[in-house]
């Protein structure tokens, strides 16, 4: 068996065992990115220098007996939208393309200290925006299991790659489904925390009360690690939570007693997939099969999850987007181009001897910051920055942002409710395997619909694990997911864990 | 001519005396080299996170308390979005509909009573970050604007006032108690050069007219650099704004509020683009800031360890003390330093108003003279209760107790070795008459002059006793001349 072969739990027993070095381990999989990413796309940069010098530092610290971080060794690939000090922090978008970080984000800096090997920066939708990773300003990203497919998104080169097996373990961000979902499309495994489980210090943001930084991997012993490595309190980050953060890899195999998992019978309704349909249903049965008691809940607003989630993120988006402006850094428009742009519109309108309209051509600060945005954002992250302005807009809060707000209330209480009665919440994750590529890009709003099933937990802020189920008879992987109360972490990976083990079995 | 009243509400923006920003942990002093005072944070780089620093909150919660306002037990920091070089996020951390501290007053009072005492309610005083300075090369017209972001984030505290005041005076008093009440807190140093306090001001008129009262359109004045500035700009604006109403007769409601940039050479304000005033900041919730909430348990810890308010002191001055309000004025402007000297000179010396004259007067010549801060003057409260106190027991003359406070200063001595150094001693009563007598005897003319009623001629014998005896007290023996020549 290659090593690439090997989960991350593995490779660490081998590592630990001095059976195959940090470098040895990171060449593998730099070979093997070199193999298949030209067709995949998954990664925007692969910082394979720096990787070998990690790897060696390692394998140098072993050799010396020093204390070694959890991840000692093991590869891990970043989302390109989280700051890496001297890394280019591009989100994917050309406003950030010479963007680099003067800082390290806080996930980055625990990778760091867990002495993982950082082996490069993955693909995504611009500014995390979007259910396809189409949305990149500089490629797409194939799903490894159909090359014509698209692997989900926005976190799609992140769970590509680990679809690949080019990495063991990889770092994504999910804001209404965007682990779960390309997860959920290439067959891995992917978890959304608890809205302030982990740090969001050094994240790019999107919609800042939505965000979560958190694992993929292609097993959910190794999602554990991962997530272990990762999670804590951050002082930096006010909305990171003051809580003590378990280790999660030590009670993963531990299976749960008295499992009772709800179901929500509108999850099953028209627009679902019937092999999708079929393998949640399979995954159902594990759970009875394993002594599990399946429940009915109701989460009665959830159909408008999707409704007030595109009205927050994109609210948010707006406001935190605004300081892409091209003055202190990131894409500026050329400054000779603007005055010349706006020279010719003031000649222009003295020519037709219009005064008022010559005095009236914006000012060159004005300009440029027109200039700059609409050069550097992509065209679904304009989208999301007018229908945020507009919904914030005097006249236009209320009816919006404020409306979306209870419905939000509303959702989290739905859910509280539901765990008053079960440990856990079943149900897919996507309505359909991955769809080809192309297909959803120019329909905005079919491809918002996307995130039907994800963007309930974000609004929430409870954390959601996604994982394996089956494949489709045309051979693509279907999942689904299972969500949690608030700091449930443990449970949702132990809960995910039983299934994955008897379903190997 | 109608008469008419002019309406001014002000808003003051002070920067809070923390050591840190509001949400990261870059130091405020002033003056350092561009931009060498900022992080990820303050200069709005991608995924940077604000941090709320708690000591800002509990300067401008102390700030609300002494303004008697209420402070809420929850509020809120909402982003305010505009695009401008100065902002690097592109929206400033600001407090919309929920301020941390509201409905408040300050009462304000006239020494020299050309206003009745009033007090001046305050609608709101909230928390925001500060923006960086731009600085543009507008001689040229396109040269290169400069950014320094040091200052981006400092913590200011935005107090805003009802539209209370009647006229630039009562303006100018407002100022000046919001001034020392916040020098006095310790909350902020003031420093309007360093932009520490910064004012503008929101005017217009109510019009008596034979129709009925008619309002102006208001005014919001901008680029006041003093409260000099603040004075004249009003008057100045009162004025044009009664001219522009009787060419054009436009009431407010009939045109937008404007603003107008007060041009302190020129002695007039100018009219500035009106664009951003109908901007649409797009308030909502900052989503990367918990809500701020303030016990009762907080609270009434703030409230305890609030300090006296300048008002307050000068209630004291003039209840315990016994000083004329007028005095008690002078001495609580002089701040806190002084304020605290005054309470241990009259602890030594138990005269309060030769303590105040003492300081309000000596003390500030002497500083003056010698181009010296108080707190560099050598001279600790003991001594000059102590001095204060022999003069009163007729130890030390009167006449020679400037030159021993003088001497005290210059040697850093106490009285009783100062005044040994100068011979000087209190003199007895008999030695006095003999020398009067010996004097009267060698003066025969000025005797008889005084006989003949040119009192006055006693001058003469006063320089004389002086020189025999320095401690000679002149309006003694002027008075034993005068008893001694009566019995002749």
């Amino acid at each position: 068996m290659a090593l690439v072969d090997l989960s991350a739990t593995e490779q660490r027993a081998k590592l630990n065992a001095r059976e195959v070095t940090a470098v040895e381990l990171a060449q593998a999989y730099l070979a093997r990115i070199a193999a298949k990413d030209g067709e995949i796309g998954a990664f925007l940069r692969v910082t394979g220098e720096a990787a070998l010098a990690q790897a060696a530092e390692v394998d140098r610290k072993r050799a010396a007996g020093e204390p070694l971080g959890l991840l000692a060794g093991l590869p891990v690939a970043v989302k390109d939208v989280l700051c890496q000090q001297g890394e280019l922090t591009t989100c994917a978008s050309r406003m950030l393309e010479h963007f680099r970080s003067p800082y390290d984000s806080t996930v980055v800096a625990k990778l760091k200290a867990a002495d993982a090997v950082l082996i490069g920066r993955t693909n995504m939708d611009e500014f995390a925006m979007g259910g396809s990773t189409e949305n990149s300003a500089f490629q797409p990203t194939r799903n490894p299991h159909d090359l014509t497919r698209s692997p989900g998104g926005s976190s799609g080169g992140a769970a590509a790659c680990v679809a690949a097996k080019m990495a063991p373990l990889s770092i994504g961000t999910d804001t209404g489904g965007s682990i779960r979902q390309p997860a959920g499309l290439c067959g891995c495994v992917g978890l959304k925390p608890t809205y302030g489980r982990v740090s969001r210090y050094g994240l790019v943001a999107f919609a800042s009360s939505l965000d979560q930084v958190g694992p993929l991997a292609s097993t959910v012993e190794d999602t554990a690690l991962l997530m272990e490595a990762i999670a804590g309190h951050d002082p930096r980050d006010s909305t990171s939570l003051p809580v003590e953060s378990p280790k999660f890899s030590q009670t993963v195999n531990q299976p749960l007693k008295d499992l009772r998992i709800g179901i929500v019978p509108e999850h099953f309704a028209a627009g679902l997939d019937p092999e999708m349909e079929a393998a949640v249903r399979g995954a159902i049965e594990v759970y009875k099969s394993l002594g599990a008691k399946i429940v009915e809940v109701d989460l009665p607003h959830g159909k408008y999850g999707v409704a007030a989630y595109y009205v927050i993120a994109p609210c948010e988006a707006s406001s935190n987007l605004s300081r892409y402006d091209g003055i202190h850094y990131g894409h500026r428009a050329s400054e000779p181009a603007v005055e010349a742009e706006l020279a010719a519109e003031r000649a222009e309108a003295l020519a037709r001897g219009d005064k008022a309209a010559a005095e009236a051509v914006e000012s060159t600060l004005v300009r440029l910051y027109r200039r700059s945005r609409t050069e550097g954002f992509g065209a679904e992250v304009k989208r999301r920055i007018m229908i945020g302005a507009y919904a914030l807009s005097a006249g236009y809060y209320d009816a919006y942002y404020l409306k979306a707000l209870k419905v939000r209330r509303l959702i989290r209480q739905d859910f509280d409710r539901a765990f008053s009665q079960v440990d856990l919440i079943l149900s897919p994750v996507t309505a359909a395997p991955a769809f080809k590529l192309g297909k959803l890009v120019d329909d905005p709003l079919q491809m918002y619909l996307v995130d039907l099933y994800t963007v309930t937990a974000n609004l929430a802020g409870i954390p959601a694990i996604s994982l394996p189920c089956g494949m489709s008879k045309s051979g693509l992987p279907l999942g689904f997911q299972l969500l949690a109360p608030p700091l449930e972490e443990e449970r949702l990976l132990r809960g995910a864990r039983m299934c994955e083990e008897k379903r190997k079995s | 001519m109608p008469d008419y009243t002019t309406i001014i509400g002000l808003e003051v923006h002070v920067q809070l005396a923390t050591h840190s920003k509001l949400f990261c942990g870059c130091s405020t002093r002033f003056g350092a080299e561009p931009n060498t005072q900022t992080c990820p944070v303050c200069l709005g780089l991608p995924g940077a996170l604000p941090v709320m620093n708690a000591e800002a909150v509990r300067l401008a919660v102390m700030t609300g308390l002494a303004l008697d306002c209420e402070i809420p037990a929850y509020t809120k920091w909402d982003r305010k979005q505009y695009f401008y070089p100065d902002l690097p996020k592109g929206y400033q951390i600001s407090q919309y509909d929920l301020p941390l501290t509201q409905k408040g007053r300050l009462e304000i009072r006239d020494d020299k009573e050309r206003f009745a005492s009033k007090e001046v309610r305050i609608t709101r005083a909230h928390l925001e970050e500060d923006a960086g300075k731009s600085s543009h090369d507008e001689a040229a017209g396109k040269g290169d604007s400069l950014i320094d972001l040091n200052r981006t984030g400092t913590p200011l505290l935005e107090i805003v006032s009802e539209p209370d005041l009647r006229n630039s005076l009562e303006a100018r008093a407002y100022l000046d108690e919001l001034k020392l009440l916040l020098t006095y807190l310790g909350v902020s140093d003031c420093n309007m050069q360093e932009g520490s306090l910064r004012v503008d001001a929101n005017v217009n008129l109510h019009i008596e007219t034979p129709a009925g009262k008619v309002a102006t359109p208001i005014v919001e004045i901008k680029n006041l650099n003093s409260f000099r500035a603040v004075e004249r700009a009003l008057d100045y604006e009162a004025q044009r704004q009664f001219r522009e109403w009787e060419e054009t007769g436009k009431k407010l409601g009939e045109a937008p509020k404007t603003t107008r940039g007060w041009d302190d050479v020129a002695g007039k304000t100018k009219a500035q683009r009106s664009k951003e005033e109908s901007a649409d900041y797009r308030y909502f919730p900052d989503p990367d800031l918990a809500p701020v909430r303030t016990s009762p348990e907080q609270l009434a810890k703030a409230r305890a360890e609030l300090p006296p308010r300048p008002a307050e002191l000068r209630e004291q001055l003039t209840r315990e003390h016994k000083l004329s309000p007028y005095d008690a004025g002078v001495l609580v402007n002089l701040g806190r330093p002084v304020l605290d000297y005054f309470f241990a000179v009259v602890a030594k010396c138990g005269d309060a108003k030769a303590a105040c004259n003492w300081i309000t007067q000596d003390i500030q010549r002497t500083l003056k003279y010698r181009d010296r801060e108080f707190a560099e003057l050598n001279l600790p409260a003991e001594r000059l209760g102590e001095l204060i106190a022999l003069v009163a027991k007729g130890e030390l003359p009167t006449a020679r107790s400037r030159e021993v406070f003088e001497a005290m200063i210059d040697s850093g001595d106490d009285a009783h070795s100062v005044m040994q150094q100068l011979g000087i001693g209190a003199v007895d009563e008999s030695e006095l008459i003999a020398l009067c007598q010996e004097l009267l005897a060698a003066n025969p003319r000025v005797v008889d002059d005084v006989k003949n009623g040119k009192q006055q001629a006693i001058g003469a014998l006063i320089g004389q006793a002086k020189k025999k005896n320095p401690n000679a007290d002149p309006a003694r023996i002027r008075e034993l001349c005068l008893e001694l020549i009566a019995k002749m």
